[in-house]
């Protein structure tokens, strides 16, 4: 019905946008990690594969992306846990409060992610608001160092970041299972429990498989956190390649693990896709 | 199957619409096989159908929004299947109504002729005039979402008559609205379009509302063409079982004829018609309860029990169980009390022999 | 007062009594969510420093030094730029493609479509060196128009996102009688499809501006001589603490704030959804869209 003129003013400037900012960089990170850095501080556009054979070689690589996936899977775990109580109350018990505590938790989700973290920073640390509170009450006699500068501190913050992520889709999720279903179980026989267990979280499912990828797949590839407050034993995978592109200068290096990771994400997400349409029933 | 336009045995003047064999499929599906229609000058056709029969499709190719597979349709001199939309000299009021919320609804209106930029006299003269033709003059200044559905629809065939487009279509313009108002707008729509003197294609699933409004009927099947004719003659003298029961309620009474004489199930009558397979459709008010007070007319006389009766306010339904297998559905005044035994009778030219036509996929 | 508060959230519309607990969850999630700015905003005024409990004597004098910072306010002028510029990016590249995507078939679509949703859900770090081995490769020197084509590409998605969401709750049915009604295709662009975007453009501007006075991630690795904003906060971090930081994070807070009530606001105006935002999240995780 629309005419080709009109299809094609409208399509190809994004599609040149895409080409040129997404498509293009990302062959080039493609490429950059097959060649490899001089040691007068150039790159060599030899094609080899010397930065994925030290990937598999060097220990430092794998675990730190095991941990990073750890805390990665350890901060979703407790988006979920926060954010699916919180949407089930907003779905379905909040009444005419529903669209007040809805902005009140998107409103987090948008406020800058330096502003939470810094807040975090002064919180946690040996001097802190909490460690000198918890003195000032007496339940410390010294400051609790593991606060901050540790994974701990790590989780708890992409946890308070990653949240409200987590929440969205769930909290969608749950708004669209139609009310006369709940209804439905009542009428024969089912306790609010039973509802719960056997209507509402199956249906629910698709939610959390999209609020779970949303946090893991954004925390993993996190730097800023570990870089506040992860301290020496909070790096995670994104610090090393930000050190790749910088003082240690290995640009090939660093896009061979930018091109891993930007592999893990797209797969996390044919996978996540995958999962909703399979436990979905609509 | 070409249908020309003919009202109660005289042929209407010129034809203004022609369509010429236009199918449509998208991708493997066929919406439409081979349609071949003409719509006369100042007709109202309506095309009746089943939801997936292909009307609605069949409506847009002539609005513009769907190209023909094959086949041509054309306006007079003109092939009109080759031109935009917005060329066309046709307008369509929308199953929706698809009123413009950012506007009023005399803005509605104005739209087609601000596009064509006409003199902003004559816009506001021929608006003022369109509102007052729908009755909704004190409503100019309002917006869409501030009238009831039934206004709206008025609005919608406001702002496309104003064009005074040669021909308009309408797709189930009156589907959203409850039965009484419903009943009101068809005979509104009926003595607007004798008032305006222009052609109008009316779209619909109601065979009722087919009956009542039309000039023709053509009735569409699964993108074909079953009948083209009035109403009177759809309903007297359907031409496919699928016509005989789609409108109206009937009996089809599979027959064999022999020697001149029809038989079918307990049923015998005298015909001319060659031996072999044949079908007939028998409808409800065409059989008779014989009465001691009434003559009996026909030449067909049955007797069986009642195994069902249904009210229906002025008529009733009863079904009777005449044996062997056939079960008549007769239509009688709903006095008198229940009956178990029923004496029929009907004549035997009021057994219209009908096609079978299969279901096609 | 709070007792009938209480009463109305324990009992629900229907009579059904709410578990303690799951209240009680609630009220704790907003406090985790909320208690940290709270205590970034209380010690923003505290004259001792940050840290150390309980806050001692209340001042202005943060915010006071804070407006007499200099280069703050340069980089909140660079942020200013960056974040209209990259507005105007998104929405001209954002459009386009939501119509693209809502109306045209064309091949590779399914390939764009993912293309544009990526950046999304993509940890800023891979757009930002992507983007940086690109302008490595052309030559481009590091500045404040890197850092605007890096919002562009990660906001594009944003404007797509929203325009998308719009569109579908368009009638098509409009646009057909507008053609109908003798308007060809760019008369009924203009003066029926975006009058009724007009609601999800402007929510949209609103949200890529706020996101992109905030972004950090992206502009990281896109950064030359000019700092925006939060990168210029960043580097004083690494020096150290001061309350200062906390009066700037505060009015950022505030801003913020304002922004996303109002982008919430527009967004409940259109015939829309009350769950504004989820469309982004669902748009992320290749659906919706």
């Amino acid at each position: 019905m629309f005419s080709r003129t009109y299809k094609a003013a409208v399509t190809l400037p994004p599609l040149l946008w895409v080409t040129v900012f997404l498509l293009a960089p990302y062959l080039l990170m493609f490429c950059y990690s097959f060649w490899s850095v001089s040691p007068t501080q150039t790159i060599v556009h030899s094609w080899n594969l010397d930065n994925y054979q030290q990937l598999l070689r060097v220990d430092v690589y794998w675990q730190t992306l095991l941990r990073s996936m750890w805390i990665a899977a350890r901060v979703t775990f407790f988006s979920l846990l926060l954010g699916y109580p919180l949407g089930y109350f907003l779905s379905f018990h909040a009444g005419n409060k529903k669209d007040l505590l809805y902005q009140l938790v998107i409103i987090p989700l948008w406020v800058s992610y330096l502003v939470r973290a810094y807040a975090w920073k002064t919180i946690l640390g040996s001097d802190g608001v909490l460690n000198t509170l918890l003195q000032y009450v007496h339940l410390a006699k010294h400051p609790l160092e593991f606060l901050l500068y540790s994974p701990f501190a790590v989780v708890l913050t992409l946890t308070h970041i990653y949240t409200p992520f987590a929440f969205l889709p769930i909290y969608a999720a749950l708004e669209h299972i139609p009310r006369n279903l709940m209804e439905a179980s009542h009428d024969l026989g089912a306790t609010p429990a039973q509802t719960f267990w056997k209507v509402i979280l199956p249906l629910s499912i698709p939610g959390v498989v999209a609020g779970a990828t949303f946090a893991f797949v954004l925390s993993l590839g996190d730097f800023l956190a570990p870089l506040l407050l992860g301290g020496p034993s909070g790096i995670m995978i994104s610090n090393i390649v930000v050190s790749l592109f910088g003082a240690a200068y290995n640009w090939p290096l660093g896009a061979a693990i930018s091109l891993c990771m930007l592999l893990l994400v797209v797969s996390l997400l044919f996978l996540s896709e995958w999962l909703e349409k399979k436990w979905s029933f609509s | 199957m070409n249908a020309v336009a003919k009202v109660d045995g005289q042929a209407l003047p010129a034809v203004l619409l022609s369509i010429r064999n236009v199918a449509k499929h998208f991708g493997t599906t066929v919406v439409l096989r081979d349609i071949s229609l003409s719509v006369a000058e100042g007709e109202f056709l309506t095309i009746l159908g089943e939801s997936g029969s292909g009307k609605t499709t069949l409506l847009r190719i002539i609005a513009g929004f769907e190209n023909t597979s094959a086949g041509e349709v054309w306006m007079g001199e003109e092939r009109l299947d080759r031109q935009p939309p917005y060329r066309r000299r046709v307008n369509t009021v929308f199953q929706s109504y698809a009123l413009f919320p950012h506007l009023t609804l005399e803005q509605n209106v104005a739209y087609g002729l601000r596009v064509a930029k006409r003199p902003e006299t004559e816009i506001a003269s021929r608006v003022s005039e369109a509102l007052e033709k729908v009755k909704m003059s004190a409503f100019a200044k309002s917006k869409p979402s501030k009238i009831s559905g039934g206004q709206q629809q008025r609005i919608a065939l406001a702002r496309a008559l104003v064009n005074r487009p040669r021909l308009l279509l309408l797709d189930e313009p009156l589907s959203a609205l409850d039965a009484n108002l419903r009943r009101q707008m068809q005979v509104e729509l009926k003595s607007l379009q004798r008032e305006v003197g222009i052609s109008f294609i009316f779209v619909t699933h109601d065979q009722e509302e087919a009956m009542v409004m039309s000039d023709r009927i053509a009735l569409l099947r699964s993108g074909e063409l079953e009948q083209v004719a009035t109403p009177r003659e759809i309903y007297g003298r359907p031409a496919t079982a699928y016509a005989a029961q789609f409108i109206g309620h009937t009996n089809l009474l599979k027959a064999d004829v022999q020697g001149g004489a029809v038989r079918s199930g307990p049923l015998v009558w005298r015909s001319a018609l060659p031996d072999g397979p044949a079908l007939f459709s028998l409808r409800p008010e065409n059989i008779r309860l014989v009465r001691e007070d009434t003559a009996v007319v026909g030449d067909v006389r049955i007797r069986g029990k009642v195994c069902h009766q249904a009210f229906h306010g002025a008529t009733q339904l009863i079904r009777v169980d005449c044996d062997a297998g056939l079960v008549l559905a007769v239509s009688t005044s709903s006095g008198g009390g229940a009956q178990e035994v029923a004496d029929l009778e009907f004549s035997s030219t009021d057994a219209v022999l009908v096609r079978e036509s299969p279901e096609r996929v | 007062m709070v007792g009938k508060e209480v009463e109305l959230f324990v009992n629900d519309t229907r009579g059904e009594s709410n578990p303690r607990w799951l209240l009680v969850h609630a009220v704790g999630v907003f406090a985790f969510l909320y208690l940290p700015i709270v205590v970034l905003i209380v010690y923003s005024f505290n004259d001792n420093g940050v840290g150390g409990f309980p806050p001692h004597h209340l001042t202005l004098m943060w915010y006071r030094t804070l407006f007499a910072d200099g280069p703050i306010w340069d980089s909140v002028l660079n942020s200013l730029q960056v974040a209209f510029a990259a507005m105007v990016i998104a929405l001209a590249f954002g459009i386009p493609a939501a119509l693209a995507l809502e109306r045209a078939q064309f091949p590779g679509k399914a390939l764009f479509r993912r293309l544009v949703l990526l950046p999304l859900i993509l940890p800023g770090i891979i757009t930002g060196l992507s983007l940086l081995m690109l302008f490595n490769v052309m030559g481009t020197k590091l500045s404040l128009l890197t850092i605007i084509l890096g919002h562009g590409t990660a906001l594009v998605s944003v404007a797509t996102t929203e325009v998308f969401a719009g569109l579908q709750k368009l009638d098509r049915a409009q646009e057909e009688a507008s053609l109908d009604l003798g308007a060809n295709y760019w008369q009924t662009f203009w003066r029926i499809t975006v009058p009724n975007l007009k609601l999800p453009i402007i929510g949209a501007a609103l949200l890529i501006f706020t996101l992109s006075m905030d972004e950090i991630a992206v502009s990281f690795f896109l950064i030359g001589r000019d700092n925006t904003l939060p990168l210029e906060i960043w580097g004083r971090l690494r020096r150290g603490i001061t309350p200062e930081i906390n009066a700037v994070s505060t009015i950022i807070f505030l801003f913020s704030l304002v922004a996303i009530v109002l982008w919430y606001r527009l967004r409940m105006r259109g015939p829309g959804a009350a769950d504004a935002g989820t469309e982004i999240v669902e748009a992320a995780e290749g659906h919706a869209v």
